[in-house]
C-alpha cells in the first residue's frame, strides 16, 4: 500500500503551543513535515469555521493546540 | 540570540557606544565623575563606514582571525563578526602594509590612514565595570598537548567550530584534516580548581554546563554516531533546570561522564588521534583514544582589567575578581562604581544579566534626582497612510548564517517569493536581524515604495517587535508586517531533508505574503502609568527590591504574609564568607521600615487582582481582623521565597540525632561544636532524585560552611560529607579546599547505592560504599546532618488569583531563561529571590536589585503604548447574545445596559480573540487576526498544493 502523507494545518496558540513548536526547533527535534502552522493569539480564537474551511479546501487534518 | 540585544543597544538613543577606547583616569565623586578616555585609532571613520565590506574584500593581507580563535584568517581591514555594533570596519595596523587599496575602493571615503590616538572626556554620575573575562590559555599545561597536537582544542575554539559563522561554517570537523570526528573527549577544570600550575583555585562555574551543551550540539551536527565523553571530577550543573539537561545528555543522548583525573594526552602521529591517559575513581590507570580532545577552559580576569581596576582604584581579590561584600554584590570598594558579570566573579549568562540589571539599579539610585535630564527622545517620522494603496510587499529571506541557508535553498525561496501576488521586492540576507540589514530594509522600503513587509527567518516570538520598529522608522505602520518562521519551525526540525524544508519554506512564505496583503494599519492606545509598585514577599529579596525602588524615588507597597519581615533568612546565621546574616537582616528591616517611600503591610493575603501593565489593582486582607485594602500600582515584583525541604529520608523526625543543615546551623550557633566528635553529612536529600530532579544549588556550600565551623571550633571532631558531586561553584571552591585541608573527609556515593543510617549503641551508624577502597565503610556519628534541598513556598492560592506560571517544582517561570531572567511573561511583572529558584542570599540580593531595575524601566515612563491587537465589536450587526460576555476569561466584554451595546475596553483586552472565535455572527474581529487574515493563509497554503 502506498504510504499516505496527510496534509495538516495546525492552529497554534502564540503563548504556549507556538512557543513549544519554536522550542522543538531550538532542541532540534526532527519531525515529519506534513504540518503547516497558523499562529493565533489563543487557541480560543480558532473559529470552528476555520476548521471547516481547511478541510473543505483539501486538507486532511486540523490540529488546534493551546 | 545576542543579535537582537546588540541591535537594541545599537539603536537606543540614550546608549552612547564608544568602542576601541580605554579609561585613562576617573576623577571626582559619585554623581559627578570625570572620565578621561584614550580613543585608539580605528583608521576607518565609523560614522562614514557603511559596513559594506568592500575594503576587506580587496585587502591583500592575511591576518589571524582572533574572533574564530585563530582557526581561520581574516584581512587586515576587518570587522570582528557579522552582527557587530557599530557595523564599522577597522584596520589592524600590525598587519596592514599600507598599500592603499582599501582607500581606493571605499565609496564612502571612510578610510583614515592618518587617524591618531586621541583623548576625550566624559562627565558621568555612576560607573559600571563589566569588563568580562577571557578563557584560560592552556599552552602552559604541556601534558595536555595544546598547541602541539592539532586536534586538541579549547572549548572556546570548539564553540567557534560549531558556530554557523565559525571557521568551518558550522560543520563538525577537527582542525588537522577537516575530518568529522567519531569520538570526542572533554577534559574539565582546565585552568580552574587548580593552584599548582595555573593558580586559579576557583571553579569557573560555567564549564560543566557548556561541555554538556557542546557535546549535545556536536552529536546533533554529526552525521553518524558520535561518542562524547566528559572527563570530570564533579559535574556542576547547579543552575535552574540545569540538572534536567545533564540527565538528558547522560540518560537519553548517551554522553559519557567519567569521574577521573587526566594524566596525559598523547597524539598518535599516523592518524592524528589522541590517547587520553587517566586514573579512574578506583585508582586504575586507563587509556582511551579519541579523534579530538576539547579542553574545557575556565574563565579568568584579563590583564587589561587588572590595569583598569588599578586606574580606578578598585580593590580586587586574590584571583583579580572585583572585591565585593556578600550583602552588596555589585558595589565595588569605590563609591559610585559598580560591577557585574564575570569581572565580579565567575558566573553564567543568566547570572551576568541579573547582575547587570542590579548594577543598573545601584547606579540609577545614585542618579535618581537627575533622571530624565540628559535623555534624548525618539522622533518617529509621521506615519503615512497606505490604506488606499495597492499592496506592495517586500519579502526578505534570511540565511541566519547557515541555520537556515545550510538546509533551505534560500535563493530558490527568494526567487519563488518574487512570483507571488503583490510582491514588489525580494532579497536574501546573511543575518536579517543585524544592524546593517535593518538599515538595508529601511532603504529598500523607501526605494521600492513598499507598504507591506514579510521577513522569512526565525520566530516572531523573538524578532517580530524589532522588525516592526524598523517599519515604524520608515513611517510605515508597524502592523503591516508578517513573519514566516522558516528556522525554528522548519530548517531546525527538517535538517536532514533539505528539499522538503525548501518546499515548506516556500509554503510558509506564500502564506505570509497572502496574509500581509490583507493587513490593515492599526493605532495603539496610549495609557498612563501608575508610579506605585507592589512587592509581594518581605524576605531578603522582597525588601531589597522595595529598597531598590524606594531609592529610585518610587512609592512601594511591600506585602508580607507573616506578621513580621525577614522571610526564611531569619533561620540562617552566616554566609560561607562569614557575613553575619542576622545583623544584615536587622539593618535591612530597619532601613525598609524607615524608608519614607515604602509602606510595609504585614499579615497580608492577596484576595483579588485585576488590571494590566501600568495599571494594576490588587486587594489584600490585612491582619488578624482581615481588613480589606485595595492597592493601585503600576508594576509587581514577586518575591515569595522558598524554604528548606522536610526530609522523609534517613529517619529524619524519628531520631533527634538526624537533623538538617539549617538545624545544625542553629546547634552550632547555640552550643558550638565542642561536644561533637563525629558528624556525617549527607548531600542531595530532596534534590536530584525522582521527586525533584533539580539540584538545590545551596546545599554543598552549606555543608562545607558547617563542616568548617565544626573543624575550626573542634579540630579533633571527625566530619564526613557523603556526596554525589561537590558543587561549590565560583569562589566557594576555596572553602571546599580549606575543608579538605582541615581534614573533612568527602566520600562520593552513587544514587543507586545511598548511605544507610541506623541507630547504634552510641550515636548513629552510617554505612557507605567507598569508591576508592571499593569497600563498605561504617561511620559512627553523633549527628547525621541531611543537606535538605530547597522547596518553593506554596503559592497555589496566589497564582490562582494573579495567574502566574510556575514550573512543576513550584518556582515561577521567567520570560526567557537567559536574556530575561527577572521578567515574568506578563508585562510589568518581575521576579526575584528563591521564588525563581534555589539561590544564595548574595544572589537573591543581586536579583532583587535587578527586578527593581527592570521595574524602573516601566515606572520611569509616564505613559506606555498598548498593543493594538484587541477585539472590536461591530455593534450594528451584533445581536447581543452575550456569548462573548460568557466566554471571555478576563471578563472584558460587558453589556452596556444604557446604550444597549456590547463594549470591549481595549485597555484591558488581552487580545486572545476567544470572543471573535465564539461569536456566532462574526460581529467581533480581533485586530491583526481578523477572520480574513487567517483564512487567507489556509487558502494560500492549500491553493499551492502544500
Amino acid at each position: 500500500m502506498e504510504q499516505v502523507e496527510p496534509k495538516i494545518v495546525a492552529f497554534l496558540c502564540n503563548w504556549c503551543a507556538y512557543a513549544g513548536a519554536d522550542l522543538a526547533g531550538v532542541s532540534r527535534l526532527q519531525h515529519p513535515s506534513n504540518m503547516r502552522t497558523v499562529r493565533v493569539m489563543c487557541s480560543g480564537r480558532v473559529d470552528p469555521l476555520f476548521i471547516v474551511e481547511a478541510l473543505k479546501s483539501g486538507c486532511d487534518g486540523v490540529l488546534v493546540a493551546g | 540570540m545576542i543579535s537582537p540585544k546588540l541591535v537594541e543597544v545599537g539603536r537606543h538613543l540614550n546608549v552612547n557606544i564608544i568602542t576601541n577606547s580605554e579609561i585613562k583616569s576617573v576623577e571626582g565623586e559619585p554623581g559627578n565623575f570625570t572620565v578621561t578616555l584614550v580613543n585608539h585609532p580605528r583608521y576607518i571613520d565609523p560614522v562614514k563606514c557603511t559596513g559594506c565590506g568592500e575594503c576587506a574584500m580587496h585587502c591583500p593581507v592575511t591576518a589571524v582571525n582572533s574572533y574564530n580563535k585563530g582557526l581561520d584568517d581574516r584581512r587586515a581591514t576587518f570587522i570582528e563578526y557579522p552582527q557587530a555594533v557599530p557595523l564599522a570596519f577597522g584596520i589592524d595596523t600590525d598587519t596592514c602594509i599600507g598599500c592603499g587599496l582599501c582607500e581606493n575602493m571605499c565609496v564612502a571615503k571612510a578610510i583614515r590612514y592618518d587617524d591618531t590616538e586621541r583623548e576625550s572626556a566624559l562627565t558621568v554620575g555612576s560607573i559600571i565595570l563589566a569588563a568580562g573575562s577571557q578563557g584560560y590559555d592552556p599552552s602552559k599545561l604541556d601534558f595536555l598537548g595544546y598547541g602541539k597536537f592539532a586536534n586538541v582544542v579549547t572549548s572556546e575554539e570548539f564553540e567557534r567550530i560549531l558556530s554557523a559563522s565559525g571557521p568551518y561554517r558550522g560543520h563538525l570537523c577537527r582542525p588537522l584534516d577537516r575530518e568529522e570526528p567519531k569520538k570526542i573527549a572533554w577534559l574539565q577544570c582546565i585552568g580552574s580548581r587548580e593552584t599548582n600550575k595555573c593558580g586559579n583555585g576557583y571553579c569557573s562555574s560555567v564549564c560543566c554546563m557548556y561541555a554538556v551543551k557542546e557535546a549535545m550540539i556536536a552529536k546533533e551536527h554529526a552525521h553518524g554516531d558520535l561518542d562524547c565523553a566528559i572527563f570530570n571530577m564533579d559535574i556542576r550543573t547547579f543552575g535552574k533546570d540545569y540538572e534536567k539537561y545533564y540527565l538528558r545528555a547522560k540518560d537519553k543522548d548517551g554522553v559519557r561522564f567519567i569521574k577521573s583525573r587526566v594524566h596525559t594526552v598523547v597524539e598518535i602521529p599516523e592518524t592524528g588521534d589522541l590517547t587520553v591517559r587517566f586514573v579512574n575513581e578506583a585508582g586504575e590507570i586507563l587509556e582511551e583514544t579519541f579523534s579530538m580532545v576539547v579542553l574545557s577552559v575556565g574563565l579568568q580576569v584579563p590583564e587589561t582589567s587588572k590595569i583598569l581596576a588599578q586606574q580606578l582604584g578598585i580593590e580586587l581579590d586574590k584571583y583579580s575578581f572585583v572585591e565585593t561584600d556578600p550583602f552588596t554584590p555589585v558595589s565595588t570598594s569605590r563609591k559610585g562604581v559598580y560591577t557585574c558579570g564575570v569581572f565580579q566573579g565567575p558566573k553564567d549568562i543568566p547570572g551576568s544579566i541579573t547582575e547587570a540589571s542590579a548594577a543598573a539599579c545601584a547606579a540609577g539610585s545614585d542618579l535618581a534626582v537627575a533622571r530624565g535630564t540628559d535623555t534624548k527622545v525618539i522622533e518617529m517620522p509621521d506615519q503615512q497612510d497606505v490604506t488606499a494603496e495597492t499592496p506592495r510587499i517586500g519579502v526578505f529571506v534570511c540565511n541566519c548564517g547557515i541555520n537556515i541557508g545550510g538546509v533551505v535553498n534560500v535563493p530558490a525561496v527568494t526567487e519563488y517569493a518574487a512570483t507571488l501576488p503583490f510582491v514588489a521586492y525580494t532579497d536574501q540576507n546573511l543575518f536579517t536581524c543585524s544592524q546593517d540589514t535593518q538599515d538595508k530594509i529601511k532603504e529598500k522600503i523607501i526605494e521600492h515604495k513598499l507598504n507591506r513587509v514579510v521577513v522569512a527567518s526565525c520566530s516572531p516570538k523573538t524578532h517580530e517587535q524589532m522588525f516592526m520598529e524598523t517599519l515604524e522608522a520608515c513611517g510605515l505602520n508597524r502592523y503591516l508586517f508578517e513573519m514566516a518562521n522558516i528556522r525554528n519551525q522548519n530548517s531546525w526540525i527538517h535538517s536532514k531533508t533539505p528539499d522538503i524544508a525548501t518546499q515548506k519554506a516556500k509554503d510558509l512564505v506564500r502564506m505570509a505574503v497572502a496574509r500581509s496583503a490583507m493587513l490593515k494599519q492599526l493605532n495603539e492606545k496610549v495609557i498612563s502609568v501608575n508610579k506605585q509598585a507592589l512587592v509581594i514577599g518581605g524576605g531578603v529579596a522582597g525588601m531589597n527590591a522595595a529598597l531598590g525602588l524606594g531609592k529610585q524615588g518610587f512609592q512601594v507597597a511591600l506585602l508580607e504574609k507573616d506578621a513580621s519581615l525577614g522571610g526564611y533568612s531569619r533561620m540562617l546565621h552566616h554566609t560561607i564568607e562569614g557575613g553575619d546574616i542576622q545583623k544584615y537582616l536587622k539593618d535591612l528591616i530597619a532601613d525598609v521600615i524607615a524608608h519614607d517611600k515604602i509602606e510595609v503591610i504585614t499579615g497580608a493575603r492577596v484576595v483579588d487582582f485585576s488590571g494590566y501593565k501600568g495599571n494594576f489593582t490588587t486587594s489584600v486582607l490585612v491582619g488578624p481582623e482581615n481588613k480589606k485594602r485595595t492597592i493601585k500600582h503600576g508594576i509587581i515584583i514577586v518575591a515569595t521565597g522558598a524554604g528548606e525541604y522536610t526530609p522523609k529520608e534517613y529517619g529524619f523526625n524519628q531520631d533527634p540525632r538526624v537533623v538538617t543543615q539549617v538545624q545544625l546551623g542553629d546547634i552550632l550557633e547555640e552550643k558550638g561544636a565542642a561536644d561533637l566528635s563525629s558528624v556525617v553529612m549527607i548531600q542531595c536529600v530532596g534534590s536530584r532524585n525522582e521527586e525533584n530532579e533539580n539540584c538545590s544549588r545551596i546545599c554543598c556550600q552549606n555543608a562545607v560552611k558547617n563542616a568548617l565551623i565544626i573543624k575550626k571550633q573542634n579540630p579533633e571532631a571527625n566530619v564526613f560529607v557523603l556526596y554525589r558531586d561537590i558543587r561549590t561553584y565560583g569562589l566557594m571552591e576555596d572553602f571546599y579546599k580549606e575543608a579538605r585541608n582541615l581534614g573533612v573527609i568527602f566520600i562520593r556515593f552513587e544514587p543507586e547505592n545511598p548511605p544507610k543510617v541506623e541507630p547504634a549503641a552510641e550515636g548513629m551508624m552510617v554505612t557507605i560504599k567507598d569508591h576508592i577502597l571499593q569497600k563498605n565503610l561504617e561511620i559512627r556519628a553523633d549527628l547525621v546532618t541531611l543537606s535538605a534541598g530547597m522547596v518553593a513556598e506554596d503559592t497555589t492560592e496566589l497564582c490562582g488569583i494573579m495567574k502566574f506560571n510556575r514550573n512543576p517544582e513550584g518556582y515561577f517561570i521567567e520570560a526567557h531563561v537567559k536574556l530575561r531572567p527577572v521578567d515574568m511573561p506578563g508585562d510589568g511583572i518581575f521576579l526575584c529571590g528563591t521564588a525563581h529558584g534555589p539561590k544564595l542570599i548574595t544572589e537573591a540580593i543581586a536579583q532583587a536589585q535587578a527586578a527593581a531595575s527592570r521595574a524602573t524601566t516601566f515606572l520611569s515612563k509616564s505613559e506606555i503604548k498598548l498593543s493594538a491587537i484587541t477585539a472590536q465589536v461591530d455593534t450594528e450587526h451584533c445581536v447581543k447574545c452575550l456569548t462573548c460576555v460568557r466566554s471571555c476569561p478576563f471578563n472584558v466584554p460587558v453589556f452596556n445596559t444604557e446604550k444597549q451595546v456590547i463594549e470591549i475596553d481595549e485597555a484591558i483586552c488581552h487580545g486572545c480573540g476567544i470572543c471573535a472565535g465564539v461569536c456566532p455572527r462574526q460581529t467581533i474581529q480581533l485586530n491583526y487576526y481578523e477572520d480574513d487574515q487567517i483564512l487567507c493563509k489556509i487558502d494560500a497554503l492549500l491553493a499551492g498544493g502544500m
